[in-house]
């Protein structure tokens, strides 16, 4: 299977001298296409960090990373237009949802499609049916304000599938709702991660929404293992423990 | 997707009412404009409305507007003698405040021969002064009606007709009388002081043995004379040199010769100088505070959105998508603020105390002035814009 994310022995310090602060430690990870792995970890273990690297958002301080082959990083070195990354191959899911708010709901889910050089007409017909998908096409012309949270965290993750991505990235995609919600939110990610083949990395706290993953990630401390769901198997880094 | 528009639209209200308060500042703008472009107006009228080519008038003076000048009546004469001069009036020129209707009316008040030139350039109502003494044409924004009267002094004058667009350098309605009632009302002594006069006259003859034997009565009238003017006004014939006329005029008759020209930009740069860099200066000012707040409501609707901001960094949009959401807002507001500033200036315009007039170019070079100012501000927008970290959206 082709390695959508292969993230080796990525290492983010913040500061310097007597401020340094390790937030990563030869972090590695591979997630193949159609494969939603959890991350996991305490408040400030450095989940959103990784998810920031992985994505050029506050790219690491050293390793490498490969999205579907290309290499985006090495060494210290940035090797791509980092917003023409997410913009192209990258969807994101935020905590808060982050939808615009002076956007109706389609706009939020075109708008990722204007970006990418889709003409307007277009990207509205593609984000109206993607949102008739969702059962969302009743509420495609308000705006987000008027929505509930599941709602809002819906439009989001079609705003973060409709260009096809090859890595989906959640940041706490359900800790603003309640759990039914939250659930509803994360089955609909895992469904369409499997069915475009993206690889969906999620970060949660949350451990009522572990079932389903593929593998769970854990974080302590900058320090990143991997738990085999089927087997319970760990294995630091992860590496060697996925093959 | 115009990013802008869609903001524009989602917060209307807010948009409309700072792009009034934008306009109501500018309205200040363009009025400034209005009130210098009507000085100017207001100023030259009375040099452009006789239609004259020159102006002759007191020796080493620029009158009679710059300066004062007086000029014997019967002056015109000679100059009409004069090759190339088809008509030579005098004319006298007079500032006047009485009181009207309980309140005080300045008038500048021109003297002219019935049939001459200087008279009102045409008649809105009423009619003409026809009689040779005690009528009066006054222009319309004086408000008075036909038929009202004026005492000044020991004449009495009545309002026969009304005229239009004749104002003094300082706004002052023109009132046109006859020569021989603004010789009076200038020149002529009061009754007191002739007596006067004529004690002082006999007195300093006594003490002279030679003229002891001469009548103060006598001489006093040989030397009051009020056949005095301001100015000779002289039109030219179609083939005449206006500078040659008036060179060939001041070597023969001693007096200073100024062109049409000369005389408007006598007022033009000389009279309303001040004023007009008094008010340069103020446009300036309120350009700069205009500048000042824009910067600052783009400021401050580019930190409401940081939010926003962040997470189109974050979905991928490049910084000229950012930087056209900025600028294209602050050029919208900068339009809307210049639209709002035209409508609300030229509904009020006639409600200003002095004339204004709104010129095509004064609201052109406003409209680029906003224009380039928008850009400007919007820059402190964008920086902020740019300097917006993309984690911010993923702050809890």
């Amino acid at each position: 299977m082709m390695q959508q994310v292969s993230a080796q022995n990525l290492t983010k310090i913040f500061g310097e001298g007597d401020t340094e602060v390790i937030a990563l430690k030869d972090a590695s990870l591979d997630v193949e296409a159609g494969e939603v792995v959890a991350l996991m970890g305490p408040s400030g273990s450095g989940k959103t960090t990784l998810l920031r690297a992985i994505s050029l958002i506050d790219p690491p301080t050293s390793g490498k990373i490969e999205i579907a082959g290309e290499t985006i990083f090495e060494g210290k070195r940035v090797l791509i237009d980092d917003r023409l990354l997410r913009r192209q191959r990258m969807g994101i899911i935020f905590q808060s949802y982050n939808l615009i708010p002076f956007l109706t709901v389609v706009e939020n889910v075109a708008l990722v499609l204007t970006l990418n050089g889709v003409s307007n007409r277009e990207s509205l017909n593609r984000a109206r049916a993607l949102l008739e998908r969702l059962e969302l096409g009743h509420r495609a012309d308000i705006y987000p304000a008027t929505l509930s949270g599941g709602e809002q965290q819906r439009v989001a993750v079609a705003r973060a599938v409709v260009n096809d991505p090859v890595v989906i990235l959640a940041d706490e995609p359900t800790a603003a709702l309640d759990s039914e919600r939250g659930k509803a939110v994360m089955d609909l990610l895992r469904q369409l991660g499997h069915e475009k083949r993206a690889a969906v990395i999620v970060v949660t706290h949350d451990e009522r929404m572990v079932e389903g993953f593929d593998r769970i990630y854990h974080l302590n401390d900058g320090i990143l293992t991997v738990e085999h769901l089927n087997s319970k198997e760990k294995n630091e880094n992860g590496h060697s423990a996925m093959e | 997707m115009n990013l802008a528009l869609h903001d524009v639209e989602y917060r209307l209200g807010r948009f409309i009412l700072t792009a009034v308060g934008l306009g109501l500042l500018l309205t200040t703008v363009m009025a400034m404009n209005g009130i210098y472009a009507g000085m100017v107006e207001d100023a030259l009228s009375i040099v452009r409305a006789p239609k004259v080519d020159l102006w002759v008038v007191q020796k080493d003076t620029n009158g009679p507007f710059a300066e004062s000048s007086r000029v014997p009546e019967d002056l015109y004469r000679n100059i009409l003698t004069v090759s190339g001069v088809s008509e030579a009036s005098p004319v006298a020129y007079q500032l006047l405040q009485i009181e009207h209707q309980e309140k005080i009316l300045r008038l500048q008040v021109i003297g002219y021969r019935l049939g001459g030139l200087g008279g009102p350039p045409a008649i809105a109502a009423g009619r003409p002064i026809l009689k040779n003494r005690y009528e009066m044409v006054v222009d319309r924004k004086a408000g008075v009606s036909l038929g009202t009267q004026f005492k000044f002094g020991r004449i009495t004058l009545e309002v026969v007709g009304l005229t239009e667009g004749v104002v003094s350098n300082s706004g002052d309605s023109a009132a046109f009388i006859t020569l021989e009632d603004a010789q009076e009302l200038q020149f002529l002594k009061s009754n007191e002081a002739i007596r006067n006069d004529r004690v002082r006259l006999q007195s300093d003859l006594s003490e002279n043995p030679q003229l002891a034997g001469v009548s103060a009565e006598d001489l006093s009238s040989l030397l009051q004379s009020s056949h005095i003017a301001n100015v000779i006004l002289v039109r030219l014939e179609s083939w005449a040199n206006a500078e040659e006329v008036a060179k060939n005029i001041a070597r023969w008759t001693h007096y200073n010769v100024l062109t049409s020209q000369q005389q408007e930009d006598f007022l033009a740069k000389n009279v309303i100088e001040r004023a007009r860099q008094q008010i340069l200066l103020f446009r300036i000012i309120l350009l700069v505070v205009a500048a000042v707040i824009i910067a600052l409501i783009i400021y401050t609707m580019t930190l409401e959105k940081t939010r926003d901001i962040a997470t189109l960094k974050i979905i991928g949009a490049p910084n000229s998508k950012i930087v056209g959401l900025i600028l294209q807002q602050s050029l919208i507001l900068g339009f809307l603020g210049f639209v709002f500033g035209t409508i609300i200036i030229s509904l009020t315009y006639e409600y200003f105390p002095r004339r204004l007039v709104l010129l095509v170019s004064d609201q052109i070079m406003v409209f680029g002035i906003v224009i380039g100012i928008c850009i400007a501000a919007s820059g402190i927008g964008i920086h902020k814009a740019l300097s917006i970290d993309a984690t911010t959206a993923m702050a809890g």
